[in-house]
């Protein structure tokens, strides 16, 4: 299939079914399981313990924030929280994984019987959250070298291991690939505004597997599915789910079945390659943990968790509708973080004109911002810097040009709006009979373009005003300038 | 100083300044080294680390700075314990040269109240095993007749308090690895309730199952040392935060108003005539000397053996999957060679590094975790167990304490069972009900059979109840005379059967 294809999909009478597992690494300063810190990048095995190197007779000691944090990344998520929730160990043998087993939950997990609505260009769709539980991460392989075959020698870094980690479990509810990237977004949206996670898919903080399957459209049942690994960015998981169900309508297609297989995404050749057969499949021998008791949490500290979640991204998005009269599309930019969210809310307060400042948010203000993996982390101004130069603006006394300029230098210098306009002289003249020289003497020296007006050709007072705005080196109030132009010429309007 | 004096004794003669922590320990390791030989107690042992601890005590006392009543006294330390700098093997290949960076929390209490380390002792690799014989660096030899096993696994322990190498040790208990080899060898064992003693540091075999204890040499010792190691510890998820007692206030040799149980499952076909005869003596001497005896029954406790021997390999199976060779311990060279690839090094590691029983357990508790099994053997042993812990609870509703034997027969010769497994599991019959259901138990000297070997009287207390536990065992060991007899072994090379302290 050529690489152009994967950007879109035509599965005729077919339809896809797609659920997803997402894992994300919570925010929390130490280890799920020990103290270690758990700073990104830090040099090979330096945030490393005996319980997180699983050395013989340590025992884990469970993080109280990293429960908060799932319990809250539950909650804004709508499940319901399992008052007793156990953990159980899942058993494989892997280098990276210290104890040879992972720390999880099986049985009772932490949250369950969630939802997320998505906004899609055919409305809004439900998402189902099967389940969220709280687990542990595994360390890292490094191969020396430049791929892992012919390296010469692997080496593990456990800085990973015991990052605390939840798991999400949608219903197999997403419909398309475009489906699956709008949940995402939308799950990295709540978890960032909730701060549980940075979701860094970069540093591997979000990682995502897929189940997908096809069946006819209209039927309501599930076809063989399989599952697609390794897709490690949002774009990278709707190429990979677009080529498998291109690829399973082939095989339908053809007359033949869909193989229960995992299947990963091969990134450098953009197709998805058969890992394992199902039946192939790991028995991870789950049973409860005995090296910790159950995890027992009372209605009042889950409230009190629900009570400190902010205003969520949904909710807020159409209460900026419905209160500051903001388009759809305005309120969903703005909402998607809420650093933006918040500075436009307090801009808006402050200028009283939520039109206005949510224009310059959206416009000049995202355009300095700072981003790092598509999170907003810095805004170029602060709320009162911003809420200075627009009552400027609005007030008139710069107009639209000069509010850009002077927010330039506000950017470059960190100086405030008024110091600027008065330093560079921009305040705008709305002064009559200041203005009515200006345009006389337009007038005066432009008789062809005048004459041309009075004949009717009115477009030509876009070159007059040009000229006025010109003389007044930009500080004409340009509403004012125009009545005058159609005053003088007799223009209507 | 006489030999084999109570470690309460000594305590006593510290305090009195009549000897010192180091003449004390000097004494010991003596006796340690001369004995060695014939018994093969101790994987590793520390005399530098002991007399530096003793001199340090005794510079303490000296100075008039506080110590611990306990301090100066010796200790040996079961090899599943991890001692900080110290080899740590579990009596596995797995983790042959393993130096922990750190110390069992039991371990730093004992350290911590100023008590010498001597060695680490021999046991069951992974403490799988009742005999010692699974150790991958040879059996421990009983030291009332060196062709029978000291039973395990904490066989070391036991083999060097009855031999007199320490006064006390420390062992653990999964099924019956401290109370069947008390009752071997002839001295006190004690197996606190499920949580009174951290974990943290003990090398598992099962975890729900597994508990740090006590060997001594008479139950005034036990109550001392176990309120040094008892406690809640924030590193043990599974220790229980409950009062520790003062113990040895809770000793009191007055039989009446003791409501003592005989549970009838115990004293059946499978137990010894001559082990059935002592218990029963011993128990006949405190209800004449005013005890309450009842019989009663505990009818889930016939499926016990059963139950634990599908739960504590599945534990097993999980926690040994740790010794895969990449991080610490052994990592096999296949043909002298670096291995191909990870599974190879997987493979040879653990093919090489784990024993024989061991791997026996591991499949075992696979296989009984695994898909298909999980539901027929797994989910109904747990539903065992809780029915087990019920028969104990009704139980408790009646006595204060269970009479039982501790093993079915005294010391079996070594070898002798190696090749039958389920031989040498029937050994933990009477002891595995006990871990199952968490309790406190002690394995009291309850006289000899016909060969004059030591028998074993097991006391079962009620949950987290060790001192009413201690405080009938102290009245066993004063009117029904279960106290530690010495072994002729303890007197090899002394000629008068004392030695002498000087200054």
């Amino acid at each position: 299939m050529a690489e152009a294809q994967l950007e879109m999909l035509d599965l005729g009478d077919l339809e896809a079914v797609i659920g997803l597992e997402v894992h994300v690494e919570l925010a929390t300063q130490s280890k799920l399981f020990c103290g270690c810190a758990t700073t990104f990048g830090a040099p090979p095995n330096t945030q490393v313990c005996p319980v997180c190197l699983g050395l013989p007779g340590t025992l884990p000691v469970l993080n109280a924030r990293a429960v908060e944090y799932a319990v809250k990344a539950g909650l804004a998520l709508g499940c319901q929280i399992t008052e007793r929730s156990l953990f159980a160990r899942k058993n494989y043998f892997y280098p990276d994984l210290p104890k040879a087993y992972q720390i999880s939950q099986h049985e009772r997990p932490l949250c369950r019987n969630g939802a997320v609505t998505i906004t899609t260009p055919e409305g809004l769709r439900r998402i189902g959250i099967v389940r969220v539980h709280l687990e542990e991460e595994a360390g890292k392989l490094v191969h020396s070298g430049d791929s892992i075959i012919g390296s010469e020698a692997t080496h593990v870094d456990y800085n990973r291991a015991g990052i605390p980690l939840i798991e999400i479990v949608t219903a197999p509810d997403l419909r398309s690939p475009e489906e699956a990237r709008l949940f995402l977004e939308e799950l990295r949206t709540i978890l960032r505004y909730i701060g549980v996670s940075d979701v860094r898919m970069e540093e591997g903080s979000l990682r995502c597997d897929a189940n997908i399957s096809l069946r006819p459209k209209g039927s309501t049942a599930l076809g063989t599915k399989t599952e697609v690994k390794n897709m490690n960015s949002f774009r990278a998981v709707v190429r990979a789910l677009t080529y498998e169900a291109q690829r399973q309508a082939e095989v339908i297609r053809s007359g033949e079945a869909v193989r229960p297989e995992t299947r990963a995404w091969d990134e450098a050749r953009q197709v998805t390659v058969a890992m394992r057969a199902k039946e192939e499949a790991d028995d991870y021998r789950y049973f409860t943990e005995p090296d910790l008791v159950p995890l027992v949490l009372t209605q009042e500290r889950i409230e009190g968790w629900r009570a400190e979640l902010p205003e969520l991204p949904a909710a807020r998005r159409e209460r900026f509708v419905a209160s500051y009269g903001l388009p759809e599309y305005d309120a969903s930019v703005l909402t998607s973080s809420r650093l933006v969210a918040d500075f436009f809310e307090a801009v808006a307060q402050e200028v009283g004109d939520a039109k206005l400042a949510s224009n310059w948010v959206m416009g000049e203000v995202l355009r300095w911002a700072k981003t790092e993996g598509g999170e907003v982390v810095e805004l170029p101004v602060s709320v009162q810097g911003l809420a200075e130069l627009l009552g400027l603006l609005r007030q008139g006394v710069i107009n639209q040009a000069a509010a850009k300029s002077v927010l330039e230098e506000m950017v470059a210098s960190g100086r405030g709006a008024r110091e600027i306009v008065a330093e560079r002289g921009l305040e705008q003249i709305s002064d009559r009979s200041e203005l009515e020289a200006l345009v006389d003497r337009v007038i005066a020296e432009n008789p062809k373009p005048v004459e041309d007006i009075r004949a009717g050709q009115t477009k030509a007072i876009g070159f007059l005003m040009g000229q006025v705005m010109r003389l007044s080196q930009g500080k004409a109030n340009p509403q004012q300038v125009r009545e005058l132009l159609h005053e003088r010429l007799g223009v209507g309007g | 100083m006489e030999i084999l004096q109570h470690a309460h004794e000594l305590a006593e003669r510290l305090e009195r300044r009549e000897i010192s922590a180091e003449e004390v320990t000097q004494a010991y390791l003596d006796r340690m080294e001369r004995l060695e030989p014939h018994v093969h107690a101790f994987l590793a042992r520390t005399p530098e680390q002991a007399l530096a601890t003793a001199r340090e005590v005794d510079r303490r006392r000296a100075q008039g700075e506080p110590v611990h009543p306990l301090a100066g006294i010796p200790v040996a330390v079961k090899d599943n314990l991890c001692t900080e700098g110290v080899p740590t093997t579990a009596g596995s290949r797995a983790l042959e040269n393993f130096r922990p960076p750190y110390s069992a929390t039991a371990v730093a209490r004992l350290h911590e109240a100023g008590l010498p380390l001597v060695g680490k002792t021999n046991l069951d690799e992974f403490a799988m095993g009742a005999s010692t014989e699974a150790s991958a660096f040879g059996p421990t030899r009983n030291p009332w007749d060196r062709e029978r096993v000291p039973g395990g696994s904490s066989g070391g322990s036991a083999a060097a308090v009855a031999a007199g190498q320490v006064p006390w040790a420390l062992g653990s208990d999964t099924g019956g690895s401290i109370r069947q080899p008390a009752a071997f060898c002839g001295v006190v064992g004690l197996k606190p309730s499920y949580g009174r003693v951290s974990r943290y540091g003990l090398i598992p075999f099962a975890s729900s199952l597994d508990q740090v204890g006590i060997l001594t040499r008479d139950v005034t010792d036990a109550a001392h040392l176990l309120e040094v190691l008892a406690g809640h510890d924030l590193a043990d998820s599974t220790s229980v935060d409950a009062p520790v007692p003062a113990y040895r206030k809770a000793l009191q040799a007055e039989p009446r108003g003791l409501r003592i149980g005989l549970p009838v499952q115990f004293f059946g076909d499978q137990i010894d005539p001559a082990v059935r005869q002592a218990v029963r003596q011993a128990v006949d001497r405190m209800a004449e000397a005013g005890a309450e005896v009842v019989e009663l029954s505990l009818p889930t406790v016939e499926h016990a053996l059963a139950c634990y021997l599908v739960l504590a390999p599945a534990e097993a199976s999980s926690n040994l999957g740790r010794y895969d060779g990449v991080r610490y311990g052994f990592r096999a060279q296949p043909d002298g060679r670096p291995a191909k690839d990870v599974t190879e090094m997987f493979l040879a590691t653990r093919g090489e590094g784990l024993g024989l029983e061991v791997k026996r357990r591991i499949l075992l508790g696979t296989y009984v975790l695994s898909a298909g099994a999980y539901q027929t053997y797994y989910l109904q042993a747990l539903k065992v167990r809780t029915l087990i812990r019920q028969d104990f609870e009704r139980a408790f509703e009646q006595v204060d304490v269970l009479a039982t034997p501790t093993t079915p027969t005294t010391a079996f010769r070594l070898g002798e069972r190696l090749e039958r497994p389920m031989r040498m599991y029937q050994s933990d019959l009477c002891t595995v009900p006990v871990n199952l259901a968490g309790l406190p138990a002690i394995s009291l000297p309850c006289g000899q059979d016909a060969g004059g070997l030591p028998v074993g009287l097991q006391l079962i207390g009620r949950y987290l109840d060790e001192a009413g536990l201690l405080r009938a065992a102290y009245a066993f060991e004063q009117v029904a005379g279960c106290r530690a007899a010495v072994p002729p072994l303890a007197h090899l090379g002394t000629g008068a059967g004392e030695v002498t302290i000087h200054g």
